[in-house]
């Protein structure tokens, strides 16, 4: 059995206090609610962890005495209170102390486990999967035209490099592009687009090039906050969701609105949910956003055709802009789950609804069997957006100048792979189902897994990289994490930290109901 | 004589009316100061331009009433108030008109002008300048790490691919990293900080790798920015200024504190100039941040010692947070002038200084002698930020995940180039002399054209990559450009652009005194093997 399998049940029946086990490991499990109950000081790495903390902060009061500074500008009462507000737990402190024990592994500190894995973020390349070759070569080629000559690339990459080259100024990798992206990139967007859709048109004007997902989102968003008071705008998220909305939403002092998604019913969501929410939300705030993660991050649940058409008639019949985060498309494991996009659905049900309907969807280079995280790859299509509004959006998007353009070419592979006849598709298919097959594996093997440790369930791992299920904490160790000033959940995932070196991130960093515990887990470590 | 010369000359005068023309060429002045005084409409390209417009947006109405669609959620009227009152100029409705014109002469319609040079923004490798091999090898290497085997590469180059990709999650590109960068490449920016700093030291804790300096710029402002009504945040910032400020302060809702630079002093900033807007400011707002761009954008000057000295008394003495764009370091030409970065010459001010004065610098792959704006690298150091806002900062950065990582490896290899004994060192320094006496050369040449241009008057450029000369339009032209219903510097803009395809920015983009126009023009033009020249 993996490692993973073995630490997490370990750690987990270790955590499990009596009233949540069911059998296996119970002498574990009872010394440490034992502990727990006890109020124990934890072992060595988290007081070497306090001790250091400690010290080093004495050290920089110290350091400011020496100085004898005066107050300064920038202080946590005199900024930005909205900044402040932000949250975001996916590289929040479970993550900070997680960089602290790898020094300390480092330097050789003894803990029960030699490395520290970390399952908090979907992170493919950095848990071992390999870059698929193609599009390295392209992007190789790019950077150093002289490998343009190099017998030893093939002619396809060859041909994709200098088609993105002819695309940039000075056919260099390094010009300034669009604030909107390479031209011949946003067609090839296109193209993927209406492949996927079974034809429905895509047009390279309504297509954004963007630095990752997250830089459209942040832009769409943006844009569409404005009001004071009751009319101040709110976006509506689900929850669990993906903290980046509820940075955003935070930053940008907009109201978040919640919808919760079925835990019971595999994560799904139901619009009779979407209604009460929007209803309540009309005492305090304008409602006028509707973001949706399909498949779902961090609860990996796959939308229904079914599901998407309600969803849609909500947004028309309501008159909410529509966000359909969809970086997962390529993510779909389960039989008898298919991925559909919003776009397609809303041309599908009519020209009512597509002539009207107000959409954003985003894609990336980091999520799918690509995984380029680190290249910022992105892009954004945008349905029914008033004339005047793409100029704004092209404005504000001109700011930041222009998406890092090694990450435009990545994008550029991730919508045009190697196709059959090429040079590289045989290599090419074989990477993609390699990829494919050993995620498809690890979310059977992950859910299995978790339902298998007793105080811990979870639902059905339809899509995307993450499970997200539910744990029973015991009452006892939910008054010593109250103790600790810790939420439950993140006393939980310290502890498997500290304990197995497994790095997760609690649920309340997403949302949850409250009284209902989770973490999320990214299920990528190679096997 | 250099194509641009020629043609600039020829369209300036063309443009300049009769009062501002001292001789030369004044039948072309006539007539263009006759055709602008009569109202007549612009040649060709402007007129087809209008129709085309009109009637694609006659299409899209006829489009919209087939639809029968309802009103939009999302409209100027509905959307956010301070994302509408941004403004960019440098990417704004003239560099749209050049778009549109490169569009048409691809159609095959006719021009005075068979390529459109784009001078409205500093992007050195679309203007034909090479990249630097060293930098390229080293990217590639760690972009597709089989050529690791490759014979061809150098072994410097590999050594440091090598160690960029050991400081990746899993040895790959592809990988998240940590929100403030790679820790090695933090590391190579200390080390890079100290040296040219004369040994200050440089802490890789007080460093954060950025998407570009405009990045770590937008994060820091956005911090900062706090307050309502008279007590919201101002922000100095210098007149004319790079225009991410204005749109910054602008997205975040915060106060525009205009200090103006001294135009006809070559644009020095001095800092009574700065008590004045600091003393009225504070009248409305809470002004608790100053900008500095050092060497300027758009005016190409480059501090004093003196100068910078001043900045900081003034800055400790008024309590402000300064902002050091410094991206420009490497672009100084002009002899007798030294970049002096703001860090060293704080330290050099004694510990009252350099224990207090808040301060955040920026640098970028763009500028300098690698020009490589495409890859989006950066970076920022703070000096005396509080701990508590480190951790703040670094949460808000996290938020973006991530600088682009092949941004990242780029940034590293401009502050960690090729040293004397490496194998690639003779070529690098060939390559890094060739760009940077290219660039002092255009930008003498860039100066003598302007100022014998009659009606136009350009200061030394002693830095930067930028000219912006002060143009002296005729009241006519002017009044013709209100019956346009532009401002008369984009007027004027416009007329260059429709009549050489010469797109450059108007002053009114980056701010000017009242009363005065200009234009910014990056002066880095096609080089030799690529574009046209004319000798003449």
């Amino acid at each position: 059995m993996h490692r993973f399998v073995l630490v997490a049940r370990q750690a987990a029946a270790r955590l499990c206090g009596p009233g949540g086990c069911r059998g296996g490991r119970t002498d574990m499990a009872l010394r440490c609610a034992a502990s727990l109950a006890a109020g124990r000081q934890p072992r060595g790495p988290r007081r070497e962890g306090t001790v250091r903390w400690s010290s080093a902060a004495k050290a920089s009061a110290v350091k400011i005495n020496e100085k004898a500074s005066r107050e300064k500008i920038l202080t946590l009462e005199s900024m930005n209170p909205q900044v402040k507000a932000v949250e975001y737990a996916v590289r929040g402190p479970i993550v900070l102390k997680a960089g602290e024990i790898e020094k300390e592994l480092r330097k050789g500190i003894k803990k029960p486990f030699t490395e520290v894995i970390k399952a908090n973020i979907g992170d493919a390349h950095a848990m071992g999967q390999r870059p698929i070759t193609f599009l390295r070569q392209v992007v190789a080629l790019c950077t150093y035209p002289n490998l343009l000559d190099s017998p030893s690339f093939p002619e396809d990459a060859k041909k994709r490099a200098r088609r993105i080259l002819q695309g940039c100024g000075g056919n260099s990798l390094g010009s300034y592009t669009a604030s909107q992206g390479i031209n011949c990139i946003r067609e090839d967007v296109a193209s993927y687009i209406e492949r996927r859709d079974g034809g429905v048109p895509a047009d390279p004007d309504n297509i954004y090039l963007t630095t990752g997902a997250s830089d459209g989102i942040s832009a769409i968003l943006k844009i569409l906050i404005s009001g004071g008071g009751k009319s101040r705008t709110g976006v509506m998220i689900p929850i669990p969701q993906y903290p980046l909305y509820s940075a955003a939403i935070s930053e940008l002092g907009a109201i978040q609105v919640n919808y919760y998604l079925d835990e019971e019913n595999c994560w799904a969501l139901n619009v009779n949910e979407l209604r009460r929410a929007l209803n309540e939300a009309k005492a305090y705030c304008n409602p006028k956003v509707l973001c949706i993660i399909n498949p779902g991050n961090p609860t990996g649940q796959v939308q229904s055709r079914k599901c998407i058409e309600d969803v849609i008639h909500f947004a028309w019949e309501e008159k909410l802009f529509l966000l359909a985060d969809e970086v997962y498309q390529d993510n779909v494991y389960s039989e008898g789950c298919q991925f559909h996009s919003f776009k397609k659905i809303l041309y599908e049900m009519g020209p009512e609804y597509y002539n009207n309907v107000e959409l954003a969807s985003f894609h990336s280079t980091s999520k799918g069997y690509m995984g380029e995280c680190g290249y910022r790859g992105g892009y954004m299509e945008v349905i029914n957006l008033h004339p005047e509004i793409k100029g704004q959006l092209v404005k504000l998007l001109s700011v930041r100048l222009c998406p890092p353009v090694s990450g435009q070419a990545a994008m550029d592979i991730v919508v045009n792979p190697p196709v059959p006849g090429e040079e590289s598709y045989a290599q090419f298919i074989k990477e993609k189902e390699s990829v494919l097959n050993n995620l498809a594996k690890k979310a059977k093997l992950t859910e299995d897994m978790f339902n298998k440790i007793p105080g811990v369930h979870c639902n059905p791992l339809q899509g995307a990289m993450y499970a997200f299920p539910r744990i029973f904490i015991p009452s006892k160790a939910i008054e010593e994490a109250k103790a600790h000033k810790m939420a439950p959940d993140m006393f939980y995932c310290m502890k498997l930290l500290e304990e197995t070196g497994i790095c997760v991130v609690p649920g309340s960093g997403f949302g949850q109901r409250e009284g209902t515990y989770h973490f999320r887990c990214q299920r990528l470590r190679h096997l």
